[in-house]
């Protein structure tokens, strides 16, 4: 190893132990709370929504519950609430369905200037695009294992 | 080129306990700061700043404070060209020199292309000649216009510079309403134009020398920790000025970096008092002194108009007034892209510097 290679990774050691950290309590608090709080959100309008309509059934009433919750996301989004939520909460409010939205509504608001097509709908997707290849990527490699294991145990 | 014995920078213990960096163990550099024999003065200058940076320790400074993010424009980058537009004509009229009598428009951004200073040079109709120097663009303008000026080839040159924190943002990170958390060792990138214009004659603070930074890479590749990244160059730059002007740090009245930040401030200190030259209450870095403590903006501002705006005002306004009578100022620039780092490529960095002379 070279003098430069050295003295780089001597550099990079002091400015490690002088750079600020994040405080791993608070942020677990601060994302518990705020993810909590957002479930808990949720289960109060999963409950609402049984108390006013009894004849739909449970898949049914989660699949509006997101759709609430998702449109309560996007409209925070653009009302500018969401990003202040967010650097409080941090995976609080990136984990749930809610931080999936902020995502998508973000790029698509941000890019807009550049117009529809070249603007909002190419670059929608230029943050979540990874969560989303992953998901469909590492649930297909999940469903294969699972096809193969319960196969085998048939 | 002159080679000269590097006096200093024998006692590095504290970072480089085996062996001495490359940069200080060669004992020996190039030199690297020029000196006028017909120093060009300031003659106008202006600065403008968003809200946040008008909210700020230097805020009562600014020569004009938009708080509207968009400045009633469709789009972030129209309201950049604006501040830009405004800062350069504003310096202009503040000189007392008409428009057709500037000679060259020495600008530069933070954008790709460096699409905001073409536009408004588009609008200006001065000759223009763009630079990029990320956050040092304004002291590498500054610096290349006195050499112009010197040789006798221009008159008025304008220097000027803009960065915006939501054009910013959208290019090197994210999108603005995209709930994200950043490190607490971030900055926040400024929002703000300055403009200066250097004249040939005219009455004013002097610029007197120049130095044109080394590109230094330390290895550092955090794009969100711009302030150590860019210490060792303000480092470089520094103690070759210091070395080719035989001076001291206690020599100047202000030692200034660009957007060092908090943090990097503080390494800067460091690195420069273990090459045996200590910096002391003369030294502040504009990126630590824009923005105040209870601003949330974390290590402080960044971009290119972070020097720009607090050099075109607060500080020139007290070279002006006398308080201060000699200034260095290096501002320190990463050039890296988010592509360069996303291909695991390290920062490189650089700070050019003049020094003002009342």
């Amino acid at each position: 190893m070279n003098e430069t290679n050295r003295r780089n990774e001597r550099y990079n050691e002091y400015v490690k132990s002088v750079t600020p950290s994040t405080s791993t309590l608070k942020s677990l608090l601060n994302s518990f709370w705020i993810g909590g709080l957002t479930c808990l959100i949720g289960q109060i309008i999963f409950d609402l929504y049984k108390w006013i309509f009894p004849q739909l059934d449970a898949t049914n009433i989660t699949n509006f519950t997101s759709m609430t919750l998702i449109s309560v996301a996007i409209l925070f989004t653009g009302l500018g609430f969401y990003d202040v939520i967010a650097r409080r909460g941090g995976a609080g409010s990136f984990l749930p369905i809610t931080g999936f939205a902020n995502a998508i509504s973000s790029a698509s608001l941000e890019f807009k200037t550049e117009g529809l097509i070249f603007g909002t709908s190419v670059k929608m997707f230029s943050v979540v695009g990874p969560v989303v290849v992953n998901g469909i990527f590492w649930s297909t490699v999940a469903g294969i294992i699972h096809l193969i294991i319960s196969g085998l145990m048939l | 080129m002159n080679v000269k014995t590097l006096h200093k920078g024998n006692n590095c213990d504290f970072l480089f306990k085996d062996k001495m960096p490359e940069f200080l163990s060669k004992h020996e550099y190039t030199r690297q700061t020029i000196f006028f024999n017909n120093p060009p003065s300031i003659v106008g200058k202006m600065a403008v700043g968003g809200c946040k940076e008008g909210d700020g320790p230097v805020g009562k400074y600014l020569d004009k404070v938009h708080c509207e993010d968009k400045i009633g424009e469709k789009t972030f980058e129209k309201a950049e060209i604006d501040m830009l537009t405004e800062a350069a004509t504003g310096a202009i009229k503040s000189s007392g020199i008409k428009k057709e009598d500037v000679d060259l428009f020495i600008a530069g951004d933070l954008l790709n292309q460096i699409t905001s200073s073409s536009y408004v040079a588009r609008d200006l109709g001065i000759p223009y000649a763009g630079i990029y120097s990320a956050c040092s663009t304004m002291s590498e303008g500054l610096a290349l216009a006195s050499m112009m000026l010197n040789a006798g080839y221009f008159d008025n040159i304008l220097c000027a510079t803009v960065s915006h924190f939501a054009t910013a943002e959208r290019q090197y990170r994210y999108p603005l309403e995209y709930g994200c958390q950043r490190p607490p060792y971030a900055q926040w990138t400024v929002t703000g134009a300055g403009a200066t214009l250097l004249s040939r004659g005219g009455n004013g603070p002097k610029i007197t020398g120049a130095t044109f930074g080394k590109v230094v890479d330390w290895g550092t590749n955090d794009l969100n920790n711009m302030g150590a990244s860019m210490a060792p160059a303000a480092m470089s730059s520094l103690i070759a000025m210091f070395n080719d002007t035989g001076t001291e740090p206690d020599d100047f009245d202000l030692i200034l970096t660009g957007d060092l930040g908090k943090l990097g401030s503080d390494i800067l200190r460091k690195l420069m008092s273990e090459a045996g030259y200590p910096l002391g209450q003369n030294y502040i870095d504009c990126g630590n002194m824009v923005y105040g403590i209870d601003q949330k903006c974390y290590q402080g501002g960044s971009g290119c108009g972070c020097s720009a705006t607090v050099v075109n005002s607060y500080v020139l306004d007290k070279v002006i007034s006398g308080e201060y009578k000699k200034v260095a100022y290096f501002a320190t620039g990463a050039l890296m892209s988010a592509q360069s780092c996303y291909q695991g490529e390290t920062i490189p960095c650089i700070s050019h510097g003049v020094i003002i002379e009342a």
